[in-house]
């Protein structure tokens, strides 16, 4: 018996025997209380927040350091590649973070951790005390793996859009000033990378966008992987039917390198392919205050946390959560998956300060809806729990699975989906 | 003293085990159905297409996940979430919604 399981049992053992307390409700411990500073406002950063400060019932301080002024939403994003989205559509205020919940923003960026004296030194100089320090950070892109573009005017050339803001709108005027009959290469690395199936959501919806205004263009899909990872099925016959000569997958396209003049995309095995408008999604690790942190412990690209506290197996009082952490088997980088993430930390981080046990038994969720058409909707979705022998999480066995084809019906739940998962993680 | 105390938790945890199954901890529900809010809204107040949960009667919440389980209510995504989910954590779920406010009131 672990020394957990024991305090657990006398702490449920004590609480049953204050025959007058109503059920469990208080398992032993103070309130909590103490500061905690999270780093990233994406949907694992702001969920966090959001949540700390509900479920301590306001006791606990949390400060959350963002670079950017207003959240912008990756999911939805290719929506505004395809034209049917504005970027205005998918940006949502931090304002509702501060007013209803108590949460500090501080925009600004962090850029050194002392886990010893438990502070955060962010790019102003300001230094940020905490008791747990909660990062979030996404993702960095490794540069180096693609020299061309690992330069700021080569970056400003060829796009990523992998981080939903300026680069979406970059990319789409760039589909815009494209000519008709031109080359529109998509580069997707390797997994694991965030978000599974969007590379091939954006090829649908730029697909959707040729289709009505340049229908002389092609969508070429250069895919790093051995086959489309995420709805492969849905995805191929919308190509095949929905954009029937519009589309072109080739899988086994590792990128080696670019050239940044003439728009051309180099692979280990394969030719060369040259672009009207190359779209390079370069391979990924965990963003970069993690590597400041020392949490990036997994391939020296991801976090791995205990996903009891979402706390590092490597640093103590740090939790990382979202796209930077190493996934457990069938878990996906995504922001459903963050917010959900979020929840169980914020769970865990509200009893550590109150002296309590966490949770033993936590679950998350998943769903992904991706954009076929501007209406047109398939998902995929699963339901994860603890596994106390593994020490990880595994799916629970018949739960999950995909569409049976696309839907309008399933649109309509993919936009509700974000306008509910944008309140619960920021209103 | 080491060796006394993981019998006397034991002993007690026994005795405790009806409470438990009549008056869960109420965080364990909060977090449980906090993995349903992403869609039906934080506190099942839901600000789209999706169905709010809020206040919503405890059988009914039960009957409908059950029905999705079992595959006798058609879905496009709750026939593959409700699998994901004891019958014990669907009361829980369901006995937490039906106690929350609506929307709007």
């Amino acid at each position: 018996m672990s020394i957990q399981r024991r305090e657990f049992l006398l702490a449920a053992g004590a609480a049953a025997a204050a025959a007058t307390l109503p059920g469990c409700a208080t398992t032993g411990g103070a309130a909590p209380a103490g500061k905690v500073v999270v780093i990233g406002g994406g949907y694992g950063g702001a969920t966090v927040a959001k949540y700390v400060r509900m479920w301590s019932d306001g006791k606990v301080d949390v400060t959350v350091v963002e670079a950017s002024a207003e959240f912008v939403s990756c999911p939805l994003s290719n929506l505004v590649l395809g034209g049917s989205k504005q970027i205005a559509d998918i940006t949502v205020s931090y304002d509702n973070l501060v007013r209803r919940h108590g949460v500090k923003m501080v925009h600004d960026t962090a850029v050194g951790v002392d886990p010893e004296k438990r502070t955060v030194t962010l790019a102003s100089g300001r230094s940020l005390p905490y008791d747990r320090l909660i990062l979030s950070p996404g993702i960095d892109f490794i540069w180096d793996q693609v020299p061309g573009l690992n330069n700021a005017d080569a970056q400003a050339t060829i796009l990523h859009a992998w981080k939903a803001g300026p680069q979406t709108v970059g990319l789409r005027k760039q589909l815009e000033a494209m000519p008709d009959g031109g080359v529109y290469a998509l580069s997707i690395p390797v997994a694991p990378y965030r978000c599974p199936p969007g590379p091939y959501e954006r090829a649908c919806q730029v697909a959707w966008y040729f289709k009505r205004s340049k229908p002389k263009s092609k969508v070429l899909i250069l895919d790093g992987n051995g086959d489309v990872t995420s709805k492969a099925g849905l995805f191929k016959k919308a190509w095949a039917e929905e954009y029937k000569g519009l589309v072109e997958y080739r899988p086994n396209h590792v990128l080696t390198d670019v050239d940044v003049r003439t728009q051309t995309a180099k692979f280990e095995t394969q030719d060369d392919v040259k672009a009207t408008v190359l779209n390079v999604v370069p391979p990924q690790r965990a963003g970069a205050i993690a590597r400041t942190a020392g949490v990036i412990t997994a391939n020296n690209r991801w976090c791995e946390v205990n996903f009891l506290t979402f706390e590092s197996i490597k640093v103590k009082n740090v939790h990382v959560l979202g796209d930077a952490i190493q996934i457990a088997p069938g878990m996906p980088k995504s922001g459903h998956m963050a917010n959900q993430q979020a929840k169980v930390c914020a769970a865990a981080v509200v009893a550590l300060l109150a002296g309590q046990t966490p949770n033993p038994a936590p679950m998350l969720t998943n769903t992904c809806y991706s954009f076929v058409t501007d209406k047109d909707v398939v998902h995929v979705c699963s339901v994860h729990q603890y596994d106390n022998e593994k020490k990880t999480m595994v799916t629970v066995p018949g739960s999950g699975g995909i569409s049976p084809a696309m839907s309008e019906v399933e649109g309509r739940y993919a936009f509700g989906w974000a306008k509910n998962i944008w309140a619960d993680s920021l209103a | 003293m080491r060796t006394v105390k993981p019998l006397l938790g034991a002993a007690l945890l026994a005795a405790a085990l009806p409470a438990f199954a009549q008056t869960p901890d109420p965080n364990v529900a909060r977090s449980l159905a906090a993995t349903c809010s992403n869609c039906h809204g934080t506190g099942g107040v839901s600000q789209g297409e999706t169905e709010s949960l809020a206040g919503k009667p405890k059988d009914e919440l039960v009957g409908k996940m059950q029905d999705f389980k079992t595959g006798k209510k058609p879905a496009t995504i709750m026939h593959q979430l409700a699998k994901g989910y004891t019958d014990a954590q669907i009361e829980q779920i369901a006995g937490w919604f039906a106690a929350q406010k609506p929307a709007g009131k």
